[in-house]
């Protein structure tokens, strides 16, 4: 369309619109935020209300309270203009003169006029800034804006001014939302009678509605970095964001995850348990050394991640994906993480070798040094077995056998059961549906990092169906394991968790695209391996109980 | 003036968010809503370091100017005005530095409260730059109305 007639049919849609509500998606044509850095798209102010409700769903999902949606920093802000813009930086933009995408200008303008007053602002002649707020008129068919000289100012024809609309909504309760910030600018054509015509070469769009608060920070995460970076070589030491060592720790080893480990380990100990094998010292022991190990490959994850450029390519991580982000927020550096997986690693190591001494076996050397492969080579050169399509298998069999058969080992003192081998399969399974649900949300970063998983190499239908295949798989052996007589009935109530297992497939089929929209599947899909898990545990707790206290033994297996 | 005048000073402080003009390093005038906070004689406003072009642009040319122009941010004040500062960036202490300013900042927005909470999730939201504004020259319009000549008061320094 003529580039004209194009801004007269945006211009007639936002006249069309309420003013108050003018800078919404819903009225504007919204930008794509895969357009170049260099349209200067910038945001401020405040979000819309169905922004708001939108930015709450995200966040919730994000595993924050909605009231946080509303949070906005001392400028205006939750992140302000330089920060997220989807676009560019400013400063960036101000120092390489970049070709400004004519639809910009155009958006810009046609947001512009449903502002009743814009913000002018110039450099005076005192060499101070000035601003001040104006009516204009926007001429949507030669693109021009048109205004008289503000009164009690000069201005002066070729000046370079910009002209900008801030709109926030005000809430009842104190605070506001609906934030959004466009300016453009422009050089000075002085008319007569003191009037003057801007033919906007640049603008700057931002509208907090358009990118979901999460995918703001992280798209900020680079310049922030460098901000610190150049802050450190100005005061002549290291200058570092800050957060409380706890949370640090707590953030950096994603310790949330580890339901993945003590899930296979107390289902491997009650499973002992239930044939005559058990001693607290060394299960608790078993249970360190494993939240210990999978404490390490989070953090080493992190840091090969990191190295690869996988985590950096990440545009769109959430609380289940893209990491711990520890290093991407500059909160510590690879070397740190580095040192600290290790020392996990080392304690893990310690930990491994008392229980080596303490009931040490051949099959449990075996298990370990398995574990130990699977830890270190699922990111770690030369196996890389997460960037070669391996990561989930590795996952299932360090999540399920490694863990479960390692700590029915310990108890047993080296003898393995037929009954702990198949009862580690699901549990196995639905943990690499954890990873592999994960890595949904991660497939763009990870294509360009040539982290080839799985849902990187399939199609979304080959994903879903993946995912219906190994959890149908999952609920089909504890069937036929309790049916065989292998497994106490009691395994069975572990059935309750097939709603879970199709809400997540409906959430996948629904959210797939959409990496925010997807958390709570994702969040689903975590509470089914620890619900299963859970029931699994309790199904072999009850048998226990039924053997030892109520002598039900013939009936219950 | 001793800071700014009575009115413009209530306007500033009822203000949910006004307009800061810094100089880019292009000499083009580039314009950030902020929320302004007043603390004595001063203006105050915070940036986080995800937002930090404003930043550069005040460490390289220190000359800004603020308004207050929206009247959506300021209830039912009318009034309009425009202040001519100086200021000054403070990054002594990004991580606690500005948190002098949460009673008076959640005053104007309350969600500030929860935005520290989120500290684990977005910790560098958190991590602000703050930046101070000495005003110089004030252009008031007490009935909003920018068409009419402003009220012109100039800091007694400056005036010398």
């Amino acid at each position: 369309m003529n580039p004209s007639r194009r801004l007269a049919a945006i211009a007639r849609r936002a006249m069309g619109g309420d003013a108050s509500t003018q800078p919404t998606p819903s009225t504007q044509p919204t930008p794509s935020m895969d357009e170049p850095p260099s349209t200067d798209r910038q945001a401020s102010t405040e979000p819309t209300p169905s922004a708001r409700r939108h930015d709450a769903a995200q966040i919730a999902a994000a595993g924050f309270s909605p009231v946080e949606v509303a949070s906005r920093g001392g400028e205006a802000p939750w992140l302000g203009p330089d920060g997220i813009s989807s676009k560019s930086d400013l400063s960036d933009a101000a120092t390489t003169e970049p070709e400004v995408p004519l639809s910009v200008v155009e958006d810009a303008l046609a947001r512009l006029v449903a502002f009743e007053d814009v913000v002018l602002s110039w450099i005076a002649e005192d060499g101070y800034p000035m601003n001040v707020a104006i009516p204009i008129e926007i001429n949507p068919h030669d693109g021009l804006v048109r205004f008289d000289t503000p009164t009690g100012f000069q201005l002066a024809g070729g000046a370079e001014v910009a002209l900008t609309g801030s709109h926030i909504r005000p809430l009842s309760g104190g605070g506001f939302d609906e934030r959004s910030h466009i300016t453009i600018w422009g050089t000075l054509v002085a008319r007569p009678r003191g009037r003057f015509v801007l033919h906007p070469g640049r603008a700057w769009i931002w509208d907090e509605s358009e990118t979901p608060p999460p995918a703001a920070y992280e798209r900020s995460l680079p310049k922030a970095r460098r901000y610190f970076e150049e802050l450190s070589r100005e005061k002549g030491f290291r200058v570092r964001p800050r957060l409380d060592l706890r949370l640090l720790l707590f953030r950096a080893t994603r310790a949330p995850f580890l339901s993945a480990t003590l899930v296979p380990v107390l289902l491997g100990l009650t499973v002992a348990g239930q044939m005559g094998f058990f001693d607290p010292l060394t299960a608790a022991i078993t249970i360190a050394a494993a939240c210990l190990v999978h404490l390490g490959l989070n953090v080493a994850n992190d840091v090969f991640d990191t190295l690869a450029g996988a985590d950096d390519a990440n545009a769109s991580p959430t609380k289940f994906s893209g990491g711990s982000r520890v290093i991407q927020n500059a909160l510590v550096s690879v070397g740190q993480m580095s040192v600290l997986a290790a020392a996990c690693y080392v304690a893990s190591g310690i930990l491994g070798l008392v229980l080596l001494e303490l009931r040490g076996s051949v099959a449990l050397v075996g298990i370990v040094a398995v574990g130990l492969v699977i830890s270190l080579g699922y990111t770690m050169p030369p196996l890389k077995f997460v960037y070669r399509g391996l990561g989930e298998i590795a996952t299932a069999i360090g999540f399920g056998p490694v863990m479960l058969l390692g700590a029915f080992a310990v108890q047993s003192r080296g003898s393995l059961s037929l009954a702990a081998t198949v009862v580690s399969i699901p549990v196995g399974l639905l943990v690499a549906m954890i990873l592999y649900v994960n890595e949904i949300p991660d497939r763009e970063g990870d294509t360009k990092a040539d982290k080839r998983t799985l849902p990187v190499r399939w199609s979304k239908a080959r994903v879903i169906l993946g995912f219906d295949v190994a959890v149908a798989a999952t609920f089909a052996v504890i069937v036929a394991g309790a049916a065989v007589g292998l497994l106490p009935l009691t395994v069975l109530l572990a059935l309750l968790a097939i709603p879970l297992a199709r809400e997540t497939h409906r959430g996948l089929v629904r959210f797939y695209d959409s990496p925010y929209a997807l958390m709570p599947t994702m969040a689903l899909n975590i509470r089914l391996h620890l619900t299963v898990g859970v029931l699994l545990v309790f199904g072999y707790a009850a048998a226990i109980a039924d053997q030892r206290l109520l002598g039900l033994r013939p009936f219950l297996w | 003036m001793p800071a700014l005048p009575y009115p413009v000073a209530r306007l500033v402080d009822t203000a949910l968010v006004g307009e800061l003009t810094v100089v880019g390093v292009d000499g083009r005038p580039i314009t950030y809503p902020m929320t302004p906070l007043l603390w004595g004689e001063r203006i105050f406003m915070t940036s986080s370091a995800l937002d930090s072009a404003k930043v550069t642009h005040i460490k390289a040319n220190p000359r800004v100017s603020f308004s207050v122009t929206n009247p959506e941010a300021t209830g039912t004040m009318a009034g309009r005005v425009t202040i001519q500062c100086d200021a000054r960036v403070s990054e002594d202490d990004l991580h606690e530095g500005w948190e002098r300013l949460i009673q008076g900042w959640s005053k104007k927005d309350p969600s500030v409260r929860a935005l520290i909470a989120s500290r684990l999730a977005f910790p560098l939201l958190l991590e602000r730059i703050l930046i101070e504004l000495t005003p110089r020259k004030a252009w008031y319009w007490p009935d909003g109305d920018t068409e009419k000549a402003p009220q012109i008061t100039v800091a007694a320094e400056v005036a010398r």
